[in-house]
């Protein structure tokens, strides 16, 4: 079987391609679609971030993922936080979620589930407090996971349209190409996915720092061109707070040593990644973007956070831009890793998936670089793994908005 | 002749990108639309990093992009490496608020 594969290559043993435009996707009861089928074991509390992990180990098709929340956590924190949650068990790439609690936490685990119940996907709650501790836990979590597991497996992918496609763009790990190649290709890719009627997310709000004249001219009307300064203000006003040059965090030393040298810079690079449509609303962390077509999402920088927050607002899958190289990835939503330059596709093979390198050496356009991407998003989307997919690259972060208690 | 790649984003910019490791002393010609410049580097520029496509005097802003990047900390020259040393970031500046305004 191996040898056929060689022989054929990667271009010989594609999915049954679709008209250009659509990807075979999973149907959900709200109408959402998704590109993955997981069965989510979603732990509220860190507490229960262990027991969730050993179901993992237990049943196949299960995903989890590690974090210090959930409890102690007030005010406009503790809905954040609580929002993230809501959003990473509805995201439609999950099938079905299985809530693990504590018991005694803040972020009740029954609340959580409450809400991602409304998506009409199945969901279950088992709390370590009231299943005999950790064991009787990882039990019956193990039995619940199992069952959902074979019914999710039942469920065939049928033909979907991009429209339905809500992609997340990132930059990380910036360098001086990020802004000549694979930003200005996801650009395109942006652009691309919004003309066919479907939705690209851009956040990280500290890196549009000295880029956000030029998005708040794009906004389609007053009140979102007003918000871009607002946020970008809160964001600038945070860094005051610390009595400190935000250049001591931001750009990183990462990106100093790639030729960035002040986060305006790096700003304007990362603004490309927007492409050059429309901007349609500004959106809180995690929320869910309630129009079609280019949305911003505040989000701080850090990969992350960013990430977790587009994923828990519905991003099924995300592009991601590196320079210096990164394994970013998530437990639930693919993320294609695009290199701003070709050494570092190279020395890191295993984490990127895509060589916008091209870009700087003039051997491919922009246009041309992004025409290959979104090809990968559609073979992604139909269901090819990504390189953070295979070495299970299960990352989560939430931005935190106020102190523990 | 002229084996080392730029790239200036914009006629109004105020400096370049070497798009491979370029040797101080090394003369590189740098296009940018209607914009045309001999320029002997004054440093080593590695890849990625930004050299001065004009003189920059104390104070002045930064542009790549078109856009401001920065203002010079001191005089830079022609062909001299941009970076930290020589500009700094006006925004998210936490450590100036005791400053005149």
């Amino acid at each position: 079987m191996s040898t056929i594969w060689k022989e054929n290559g990667e271009e010989g043993i594609g999915l049954a391609t679709l008209a250009n435009g659509q990807f075979w996707g999973y149907r959900r009861p709200d109408g959402r679609v998704g590109v993955r089928n997981h069965v989510l074991i979603l732990p509220t509390i860190t507490c229960a971030t262990q027991a969730a992990k050993q179901i993992t180990e237990l049943v196949q098709g299960t995903v989890s993922f590690i974090h210090q929340h959930g409890c102690a956590q007030v005010g406009s924190d503790y809905e954040q936080t609580f929002r993230t949650y809501v959003g990473m068990g509805s995201n439609p790439n999950v099938y079905g979620v299985i809530v693990l609690g504590l018991g005694c936490e803040t972020h009740q685990a029954r609340s959580v589930a409450g809400e991602i119940a409304k998506t009409g996907k199945p969901v279950e709650v088992v709390s370590i407090q009231d299943h005999g501790g950790t064991l009787g836990t990882i039990a019956q979590g193990a039995k619940l996971a199992a069952k959902m597991v074979k019914d999710a497996s039942r469920q065939m992918r049928e033909a979907c349209d991009f429209r339905e496609l809500m992609i997340g763009t990132e930059c990380g790990g910036s360098d001086a190409c990020s802004g000549l190649s694979a930003n200005p290709a996801v650009g395109f890719v942006s652009d691309w996915i919004v003309d066919h009627g479907g939705t690209a997310i851009l956040a990280e709000t500290t890196e549009l720092i000295g880029a956000e004249h030029l998005l708040a001219n794009r906004a389609v009307d007053e009140k979102v061109a007003k918000r871009v300064y607002e946020v970008i203000d809160a964001m600038e006003k945070r860094a005051y707070l610390m009595g400190v040059d935000i250049r001591t965090g931001n750009p990183s030393p990462g990106n100093i040593k790639g030729g960035l040298s002040s986060l305006e810079e790096k700003s304007l690079g990362a603004a490309n990644k927007a492409g050059s449509r429309p901007l349609q609303e500004l959106i809180d962390y995690a929320q869910q973007p309630s129009k079609k077509g280019l949305v911003w999402m505040d989000t701080p920088g850090h990969d992350i956070e960013q990430l977790t927050g587009m994923v828990a607002g519905g991003a099924q899958i995300v592009l991601f831009t590196t320079g210096r190289g990164t394994p970013t990835g998530s437990p639930i939503a693919p993320v294609i890793k695009i290199a701003t330059n070709s050494a570092i596709f190279e020395k890191m093979a295993d984490n990127i998936d895509v060589n916008a390198g091209t870009i700087i050496e003039g051997t491919e356009t922009i246009e041309q670089v992004g025409q290959r991407i979104v090809e990968e998003v559609a073979h992604v989307a139909s269901g090819k793994l990504t390189l953070a997919e295979i070495l299970k690259q299960h990352d989560f972060g939430i931005w935190r908005i106020g102190p523990t208690f | 002749m002229d084996q080392y790649k730029t790239v200036m984003m914009k006629p109004q910019d105020s400096v370049a990108v070497a798009l491979t490791d370029i040797p101080a002393q090394a003369s590189v010609t740098v296009t940018c639309q209607d914009r045309r410049f001999e320029i002997a580097l004054k440093d080593t520029i590695e890849f990625g990093h930004k050299f001065a496509v004009v003189r920059i005097q104390k104070g002045e802003d930064i542009l790549k992009y078109g856009e401001v990047i920065g203002i010079a900390t001191r005089d830079i020259e022609q062909g001299e490496h941009v970076h930290v040393h020589n500009l700094e970031g006006k925004r998210g500046r936490g450590d100036r608020l005791g400053d005149a305004s």
